[in-house]
């Protein structure tokens, strides 16, 4: 039997290919946003009145919500704007790439291509909604 | 597209591909239980903040609040920042990709005692102190 040969990958600039190089930019992004608040809640006294765990929690999500268990004497001075941008970026280089991962690790199990494409469509709405819900609960906290 | 697999479950298992395999699958699966975590939490403390859904926020902060999940979960994070680092700078310069094999066993003398001894404290933690 006769196999049909597959198309080359498209060269150069196309989706696929600014979703890989976003992967990586976003994990040192992310990476970039952890020091941030790793470095800004040892200087908010986290030394004397935060574990590591606690620390770990605020990296990945500055929520004051996060510190509220926490020896930290004024919870006040961990909210506020910079603090819900910061959890909003991170919130958004986490999602794309996370669920960008998930739909790669989908499709190599998967070969027709409708159910491709509406994997793509469904795992795209379920970032859209995720996000909303997020950045509500950051808003609101 | 002609994306046809020829290699079963047990054929695929059996193949060596030693140690950037076994990277491959864990830097998969950490990314999954990242995923599902994260989502979970999300839905959790949305819902807590809800009337309506407090006592199921709730329950699903019980899930991952146990420390068997944590072990895992915390295996999941570990794992896939310290990998993809490594993935990062390899595939950022590329001229790196000669040292990929000392790159994994660094990446693992990195990973074992961190792990080790996070895992020391959720374990007794979870024994009650």
């Amino acid at each position: 039997m006769k196999t049909k040969p597959r198309t080359a990958p498209q060269r150069g600039f196309h989706f696929d290919y600014l979703m890989w190089l976003f992967t990586r930019l976003s994990a040192l992004a992310m990476y970039l946003l952890a020091i941030v608040g790793i470095i800004a809640a040892l200087l908010m006294s986290a030394r004397q009145n935060m574990t590591v765990a606690d620390l770990m929690r605020w990296a990945f999500m500055p929520n004051p919500n996060h510190v509220a268990n926490t020896n930290v004497p004024d919870v006040e001075v961990w909210k506020g704007i910079f603090w819900q941008v910061m959890g909003i970026l991170i919130l958004f280089f986490a999602g794309a790439h996370g669920l960008h991962g998930l739909l790669n690790v989908l499709e190599d199990y998967i070969s027709r291509t409708w159910v491709r494409n509406l994997l793509r469509g469904l795992v795209f709405l379920v970032w859209v909604l995720m996000s909303a819900i997020g950045i509500y609960v950051i808003l609101t906290s | 597209m002609g994306l046809k697999r020829n290699v079963g479950l047990m054929e695929g298992l059996r193949y060596q591909g030693k140690g950037p395999m076994l990277t491959y699958i864990l830097h998969r699966i950490g990314g999954l239980g990242i995923v599902i975590f994260v989502a979970l939490h999300i839905l959790a403390s949305f819902l807590s903040n809800q009337a309506w859904g407090t006592s199921a926020g709730i329950f699903i902060n019980t899930i991952y609040e146990h420390w068997l999940f944590q072990i895992f979960i915390f295996f999941c994070a570990l794992f896939h920042t310290i990998n993809g680092l490594r993935i990062v700078i390899l595939d950022l310069w590329p001229v790196l990709i000669e040292y990929q094999r000392e790159a994994i066993w660094l990446e693992w003398f990195v990973f074992l005692p961190i792990y080790g001894i996070a895992l020391i404290v959720i374990i007794r933690g979870g024994l009650g102190g």
